[in-house]
């Protein structure tokens, strides 16, 4: 028998084919350019069936193989075509523990929907927009189901409530651990509530995830620092956890150590993001965090990752007058999101691709009034297989610019490293973990995420995480090393 | 929520707050500070530990009303509590036995001053404390710094108290008069610090200040309170808050912590405003919540 046969998918394979992908609604370019309201606005149940129908069930999936934490796809989307919506989410939540928010910033395209069968002939599964479907519709049913588990009686401290240290949480309370979540800032969620923008990531969805994880058991404490509040020795020696996890995230902003950086007006993304998401600055005098006021103003983000979309985004909402992205290779080798890119153009951004900035001009009082930049050309390819970007003689410029955003990368925070006598670092400052089970040098001590990897994806981060809690729950309960 | 447990002025407009606080107790070295939040719509500020009692697992902070934050801070009494205080950042003084250390205070300063003094003294140092305030009104903590000094030189802008001029009077004062001194630390206003480190430069005496740069997050991740350190960028919170004097660039650091002083006038008016308001409708309200009120609903 074919697995079609036995399918409870009423089109025939060959049907499949013919039905486009359904389009995401969206915001009106014209008009989110202007608010911090979410750009995609979700399928419909009629439209979520329809793309569901579209999968081909293949024998072998590819595309759990190539999601970070495995979700069961194929069973998840065969769940919505037969419209059981709240079994298709708790089918996600076997593998996920945060499906509204992946199914919002995963690359998709890089992961489930970039090895999708389909995507040979025509235009891959909307996997990402039918995992935010059935995530949104459980939760606009309110019947998150509490895991009834057996407590184990052991202790586990996560340190940081980004991805990663969510996802080891919400997998850990539910193989019968005490979790105690530590986060430096005093709201929960890390990058989800400091970096990724409301239009992006509305920060309601971020927090109906942590009140879920609270009503599983998980222990939030805010305003730690952990390292400076206290240490992973005294977590361990005094205060009685058996293991801890460390997924303290993206770390110090880097520079580029060209002229005047130190103007006024010149931001690392961080920063900027910092003030708008978490400090919500866009609402000052509301609320008292300043911003700078962008109205008419020229900005340009330095950078081509999505951290710098998200950067330049919200400065076009603040009402910026010109909108940059300044961006040393082309775009081809632009690390965003294609989606993120493809709305940045639509809502008015202009990319000045192979083009950097070599000085931060000042305007005599200590403001930025624009950037010398040059054009360039790709050359051989560098260490990381890109090819290296290399200026063009005599093509300098100079931009006029109120605002510039810095949006070039991290390097490691170096706080726990530095508290944490024996755990192993690597060159680069980040801590030293195995690929397989995100143990660390220091028995009992796990980690994950950017802090692992440097700066790298919210599923990433998750699937170790994920890894994580699997081998923090062996070791909690074989005690092996 | 840390409760305030015991709240005082020790001048006008500086306010002394002991906040319940046992993690930041058992933590908190000489040179750290706190980052606090009042209320669920207010700015992150970072401020002075001026000392901790780990076995009541209390803080002591030490507050100057300046802008709106800090005048709400400085409004709320015994009892009250601040949303929340995170600490304690950044790196601790160094402390050594350098033999004779001159602690400089300026202002509000001085309660970061005293701190660092106290823990030199212990190490073994002769402590030479100089304290600087604009009037009589403003010195504080001369107690504790005799306390914990081997002499203390006040000097008020005004003359109003002990001798008039400023604390580089005093530490030209005690170069010239042959002092050996080892290590000066100045924690102050910025153009306090600034002159202080011009008087030892020529003098190559080793100076550490304290910088107090627009900070949010205070662990290393947003990057605002970057210095100009020696021509490179450093992060005032994991890197600092002390750097050796000589290599600081003061004017930035003066024209950084400018870059938002109209949105500072515009929350400090409004505030202002409020304040007025509810004295003319004779309501004895708390300031911090009814303001957060009233802001929402604009």
């Amino acid at each position: 028998m074919s697995p079609a046969s036995k399918s409870l998918n009423p089109l025939p394979p060959k049907e499949r084919m013919k039905v486009p992908r359904q389009l995401m609604p969206e915001q009106e370019a014209c008009a989110r350019a202007h608010n911090f309201e979410e750009v995609n606005l979700g399928y419909s149940a009629e439209l979520a069936q329809l793309e569901a129908k579209r999968c081909l069930e293949c024998a072998k999936p590819t595309c759990t193989d190539q999601c970070p934490v495995g979700i069961d796809v194929k069973a998840f989307v065969e769940k919505i075509v037969i419209g059981d919506f709240l079994g298709a989410a708790a089918k996600i939540r076997e593998a996920n523990v945060l499906p509204a928010i992946t199914g919002r910033v995963c690359p998709q395209e890089d992961q489930c929907e970039g090895s999708c069968l389909l995507s040979k002939k025509v235009k891959p599964l909307g996997i990402g927009y039918l995992e935010r479907f059935v995530a949104d519709y459980e939760q606009r049913m309110g019947t998150h189901v509490i895991p009834k588990v057996q407590p184990t009686g052991k202790k586990v401290a996560v340190v940081g409530s980004g991805p990663s240290g969510l996802t080891v949480a919400g997998d850990l309370i539910q193989k019968g651990h005490k979790v105690r979540v530590f986060e430096a800032l005093h709201e929960i969620g890390g990058v989800l509530v400091y970096g990724i923008p409301e239009f992006r990531l509305p920060k309601q969805i971020v927090r109906e995830q942590i009140d879920y994880m609270r009503e599983m058991g998980v222990e939030f404490e805010t305003d730690v620092v952990v390292g400076r509040t206290v240490t992973i020795d005294e977590l361990m020696e005094e205060e009685g956890f058996d293991a801890v996890y460390i997924g303290t995230g993206a770390g110090l902003p880097q520079f580029m150590n060209i002229p005047g950086e130190h103007l006024n007006g010149v931001y690392s993304a961080n920063e900027f993001l910092t003030r708008i998401n978490l400090m919500k600055a866009y609402k000052f005098p509301t609320y008292d965090e300043p911003m700078l006021d962008l109205k008419g103003k020229s900005v340009a983000v330095i950078g081509g990752g999505n951290t710098a979309l998200d950067g330049i985004r919200s400065a076009l909402r603040l009402g910026a007058g010109k909108a940059y992205v300044i961006y040393r290779r082309s775009e081809a080798e632009m690390p965003a999101r294609a989606e993120e890119a493809h709305h940045a153009r639509q809502e008015g951004i202009d990319f000045q691709m192979l083009t950097a900035p070599v000085e931060f001009l000042d305007d005599g009082k200590g403001w930025l009034k624009g950037a010398r930049c040059v054009r360039m050309e790709l050359g051989e390819p560098d260490a990381s297989g890109r090819r290296r970007p290399v200026p063009i003689k005599g093509s300098e410029f100079e931009l006029p610019l109120s605002v510039a955003i810095m949006a070039i990368g991290t390097t490691a925070n170096p706080i726990v490293q530095t508290t944490t006598p024996g755990l192993g670092t690597n060159k680069r400052g980040y801590i030293v973990a195995s690929e397989e089970t995100q143990r660390t040098t220091r028995k009992g001590v796990f980690a994950g995420g950017d802090i692992v990897t440097g700066a790298a994806t919210v599923i990433l981060a998750m699937g170790a995480g994920r890894r994580a809690a699997n081998s923090i729950h062996e070791y909690l309960t074989t005690g092996a090393w | 929520m840390f409760k305030i447990i015991h709240a005082e002025f020790l001048a006008p407009g500086i306010k002394r707050f002991v906040i319940e606080a046992p993690r930041i107790a058992r933590k908190q070295k000489p040179g750290q500070f706190v980052i606090l939040r009042i209320y669920d719509e207010g700015e992150r500020i970072p401020v002075t530990i001026e000392n901790s009692d780990p076995e009541r697992g209390t803080v002591s902070i030490v507050v100057q009303a300046a802008g709106k934050t800090t005048n709400l801070l400085t409004s709320l009494n015994t009892g009250d509590s601040i949303l929340d205080v995170v600490g304690p950042l950044g790196k601790p003084s160094e402390i050594a036995n350098y033999g004779t250390a001159v602690v400089v205070g300026g202002g509000v300063g001085t309660a970061m001053a005293y701190p660092t003094a106290a823990a030199l003294k212990r190490a073994g140092n002769r402590v030479i404390s100089i304290v600087g305030a604009r009037n009589k009104e403003l010195v504080i903590l001369e107690k504790e710094m005799r306390e914990v000094s081997d002499a203390v030189m006040i000097t008020t802008d005004d003359g109003s108290y002990a001798d008039k001029g400023f604390v580089t009077d005093k530490l030209r004062q005690l170069i010239d008069n042959g002092t050996r001194i080892d290590l000066v630390v100045a924690i102050g206003p910025i153009v306090m610090m600034k002159a202080v480190a011009e008087v030892t430069r020529k003098e190559k005496i080793k100076t550490v200040v304290s910088l107090n740069p627009i900070m949010i997050d205070g662990t290393g991740m947003c990057g605002g309170c970057r210095v100009l350190i020696d021509g490179k960028s450093e992060f005032a919170c994991v890197d600092g808050p002390e750097f050796d004097a000589h290599k600081v660039d003061f004017s930035v650091l003066v024209q950084r912590n400018s870059m938002y002083r109209e949105a500072e006038q515009r929350s400090m008016a409004e505030y202002q405003q409020q304040v007025q308001k509810k004295k003319e409708e004779g309501e004895h309200a708390c300031m911090a919540t009814s303001g957060a009120r009233e802001g929402e609903q604009r």
